[in-house]
């Protein structure tokens, strides 16, 4: 590993003190001047036509500014994959019909939140109640309804995926298994539920406070749907109270309060209340997945075929990723020779599905990799060895999907066979799930038909050698704005002190898609690496021109200091240089300018995670309670950046993925979710947490900054799958559904104990 | 309803304040008081986001009515730091990294701290038991129980 002076070393989060003192300010906290303060009326039908809204009572209730319906509204069809046209396909405030429980059809402008949720009561919609479908294969039948027009048989997007001989390569395997599995939806169920605060002024400029993943998408889409230039919307998002995939797209927070405040010219602030946050955002996608596997008896993967429904609820979003994602994903950290895809989002009358931390790889690793478990276990083969022997590798290529430069799988495997060995013999109803997976560091998608590079930066330095540092990166928390501050700080050769990040606000800070597919730390990341090497290559032109060295020398900053490489003790201080510097451009201060784009990196992405779970995991018989005792993590992200952020960030995504394993059910009921609290969704709690020491693989990415990937998301992937093994190793039976839930355990049991019977008889 | 009277001392500072008697304590430290440090995130008394102090105890103050609290001393997490010196718990969880999007992290460190003044050395469970009221999506709790455990150990005692 190289030295680092700032890369990888113990450093607070650039925006800690803000946090840990309650001073941070988040959208829920602004306060503007004048605010009204909205609600958003929401339907009680999962499909109907909307035949007439009548506010006028509302409008009479003291206090109430303000109402506005679809008909207020330019009426555009939006959606985030803006070069698909016939993908945009979300009317926030729909004109004429509504096709799930909690979509908005009016909102309402008062001057506290109390009276406009009065207001709500006084507002009649007449509907025309229209038959509706909520299971993507109910919703495929030719008898279904029609959700939208033009879409047959529902079917809202599909994607194949294909590569190698398929039937040749299923010829070959001596042995082949097929399985039905069911994954559910989740809820971002971010701290911070959607909020916005808009403010439209009369000289035609709107500001938005939001909070977002893309404070740039936001800008973007926001001027398509309310027909603004894009360069009247300012959005600010300062601080973000978590996003996990949830926030990139136009939420009703954002849209409704924007619509409202420019029929009002009055700042006005819509904040969900959690159960809106449930009902009426999107969610993880749920998804029907058929595989098909067939491999050589002595552990050699030949093919795979799998087919995936999904549910896409009412809209797109960003479902239409995931649907490419999950395929892809599903053949991860593996080599086939034959592989094939399938998926298919059908449209539901239900809340809409989309991206969540994952991607929908944890769906797809899911099915995977307790199949491959249980095929090994059927051909009485060591797991870990039938996957080494199968895994990706550096240098290899995904055919014509990506090339993969660095891969930290085999150690990986390595570090968990060693943890295994060390336990030894476990206690009764207790076993170890293993779990492997890969992920991708950004994605190489513009569907949002971006006209800008995907990351930029700029470098600024003051006078005094400090340096303003503007992306246009989102930190949700994961925090990007240290990462980036860090690699500010050592490709300039200063320290974390020096740095100051502007980011968050789309008047100040250069265009970036923002925070999702885990692309900041390598795409904002080699953007700042660039600015900062162009502002370090001004400084040394003018060390240069006054040091009177032989020009073969080469001259560095680290550490503030100043210096030629062989001789790094002969130097001066930094500051000293930054002010002749800029002295010699006749008073300007030093700017760098970078940005990243990918370019010759495959269909996907640039660069490709690995890891592997491993899960300690303990059930009870008779209850089928699951207790998570202990855990490994052995993650490949490259070099790591930000240590306390990388160690945070896999810890999470360990929480998430487990919650999603066994706890986060989204039940519905003709088309209405069950449980809109945290009473009734649960999410994991402190006491439910186990240990999860991290086992950093050492790898090097040449496409990231400092050979870094990605770290912030991949983790969700493997997590659930792993609990599902264990639960296969502890008690012989085989989950298919995800979450387990208690009961699923105790019936699978039950029926193993009745086969046995059978068996015996 | 008519408006009540209230006194209410929050981080050692006497308020006088005209309120609804219905008003939620959480709804006087954010609206009335401007202590925005002090978040909701559900409405059902189940995450924790709102925890302050009332004298020595961590209570949700969105299952307390403002009025309850008269003549007791709340403290929010804006309270925790005397003229900018933080306190024990806020130096840890800057150094542990015990908070990602930050949201949960005011109402989780008066769960702490409520924790510290009763049982100065919790064992890693009863760390665990202490926050289990306080939900954290981002960070998986376990760099807050070692925050909370580095805090027990004595590392941030002042000599």
């Amino acid at each position: 590993m190289k030295k680092y002076s700032v890369i990888n070393t113990h450093v607070h989060n650039v925006d800690g003190i803000a946090k840990v003192t309650g001073r941070a300010i988040y959208t829920f906290d602004v306060k503007l001047p004048g605010m009204l303060y909205g609600k958003i009326l929401r339907s009680p039908h999962p499909h109907a036509k909307i035949l007439d809204i009548d506010y006028g009572k509302a409008l009479d209730l003291p206090g109430v500014i303000g109402v506005v319906t679809g008909k207020d509204t330019l009426g555009v069809k939006q959606g985030i994959w803006r070069r698909y046209q016939d993908l945009c396909d979300e009317q926030i405030l729909p004109v004429d019909k509504v096709r799930y429980i909690g979509e908005p059809v009016a909102a309402v402008a008062a001057m506290t939140e109390e009276i406009a949720e009065q207001a709500l009561d006084l507002i009649d919609v007449q509907y025309e109640v229209l038959p509706a479908v909520y299971e993507p294969l109910d919703a495929i039948k030719k008898e279904a309804p029609e959700i939208h027009e033009g879409f047959e048989r529902n079917i809202n997007v599909t994607r194949h995926i294909e590569w190698g001989d398929v039937e040749g390569a299923f010829d070959e395997a001596e042995y082949i298994r097929e399985d039905w599995f069911k994954c559910g939806g989740q809820a971002h169920m971010c701290m911070e539920t959607r909020a916005a605060v808009s403010s439209y002024t009369p000289d035609g400029k709107l500001t938005v406070y939001h909070s977002s993943q893309s404070p740039y998408y936001m800008r973007g889409l926001l001027a398509g749907v309310l027909g603004l230039k894009e360069s009247s919307i300012r959005v600010i998002s300062h601080y973000v109270g978590g996003g996990f995939g949830g926030k990139f797209e136009l939420d009703g927070a954002i849209f409704c309060s924007a619509v409202l405040s420019m029929k009002l010219c009055r700042p006005v602030k819509i904040v969900f209340t959690r159960e809106e946050d449930f009902i009426a955002t999107k969610r993880r996608t749920p998804m029907s997945y058929y595989v098909r596997t067939g491999v050589k008896k002595d552990g050699t993967f030949c093919a795979r075929e799998a087919k995936v429904f999904t549910n896409g609820g009412a809209y797109t979003g960003m479902g239409a990723t995931a649907l490419y994602l999950t395929g892809f994903f599903h053949s991860f950290p593996y080599r086939w020779k034959g592989y094939r895809y399938d998926g298919y989002r059908v449209y539901t009358n239900t809340l809409p599905s989309t991206s969540m931390r994952g991607f929908g790889a944890p769906q797809a690793m899911w099915c995977s990799e307790q199949q491959i478990e249980w095929i090994a276990a059927d051909l009485g083969l060591d797991s870990i060895e039938m996957r080494r022997k199968n895994a990706h590798y550096s240098g290899y290529e995904v055919p014509d999907q990506a090339s993969i430069a660095s891969c930290g799988i085999d150690q990986c495997f390595d570090v968990v066979q060693k943890w295994i060995k060390e336990k030894g013999k476990l206690p009764e109803n207790r076993a170890i799930g293993l779990s492997a997976a890969g992920f991708m560091s950004g994605g190489i998608f513009n569907w949002f038909d971006s006209p800008y590079s995907f990351s930029s930066a700029v470098v600024t330095i003051n006078y005094d050698g400090t340096v303003e540092l503007h992306v246009g990166a989102q930190d949700i928390g994961q925090g990007s704005n240290t990462t980036l501050a860090i690699i500010c700080a050592e490709a300039l050769g200063v320290k974390i002190e020096d740095i100051k990040v502007h980011s968050g606000d789309t008047d100040h800070c250069p265009a970036d898609l923002g925070a999702w597919g885990s692309r900041q730390t390598l795409m904002a990341g080699n953007a700042v690496k660039m600015a900062a090497e162009d502002a370090k290559k001004q400084l040394l032109e003018v060390a240069y021109a006054q040091s009177g060295f032989n020009i073969v020398y080469d001259l560095d900053i680290k550490n503030r200091w100043v210096h030629a490489l062989a001789r790094p003790e002969r130097g001066y201080d930094y500051a000293e240089l930054v002010k002749k510097a800029i002295r010699g451009k006749d008073g300007q201060r030093i700017v760098g300018r970078g940005y990243y784009t990918p370019h010759r990196k495959g269909m996907i992405s640039p660069a490709y995670s690995y890891m592997m779970q491993a899960v300690e995991v303990e059930i009870d018989k008779d209850t089928g309670k699951i207790k998570l005792i202990d855990s490994l993590t052995a993650h490949d992200c490259g070099q790591p950046i930000n240590h306390l952020g990388l160690i945070g960030q896999l810890e999470g995504a360990f929480s998430m993925a487990a919650g999603y394993g066994y706890l986060e059910y989204m039940p519905y009921e003709d088309g209405k979710l069950m449980n809109p609290n945290l009473v009734d969704y649960k999410v994991m709690r402190a006491t439910e947490m186990p240990e999860v020491p991290v086992a950093e693989i050492d790898t090097y990415e040449p496409e990231g900054p400092y050979g870094a990937k990605e770290a912030g998301e991949g983790l969700t992937n493997p997590t659930a799958a792993a609990i599902g093994n264990a639960i296969f190793h502890a008690l012989g039976v085989q989950m298919k559904e995800c979450p387990i839930k208690p009961e699923m355990i105790v019936n699978a049991l039950n029926e193993k104990e009745a086969k046995e019977k059978e068996g015996k008889e | 309803m008519e408006k009540q009277r209230l006194k209410l001392k929050v981080n050692g500072q006497e308020h006088e304040l005209y309120i609804n008697p219905k008003t939620l304590l959480v709804e006087v430290i954010r609206d009335h008081l401007g202590l925005t440090g002090t978040k909701r995130g559900c409405d059902t008394v189940s995450c924790g986001a709102c925890t302050v102090m009332i004298d020595d105890m961590a209570v949700k103050s969105c299952a307390v009515l403002a009025v309850q609290a008269e003549g007791r001393h709340v403290r929010t997490a804006e309270g925790l730091e005397k003229n900018g010196k933080l306190a024990p718990i806020q130096k840890a969880f800057l150094d542990q990294g015990s908070y990602q999007c930050g949201f949960c992290t005011p109402g989780m460190l008066m769960s702490c701290e409520a924790l510290l003044e009763e049982n100065p050395a919790p064992s890693p469970e009863e760390i665990r038991e202490g926050i289990e009221g306080n939900i954290c999506r981002c960070t998986g709790y376990n760099s807050i129980v070692r925050a909370m455990g580095a805090v027990a150990k004595g590392n941030y005692r002042e000599e």
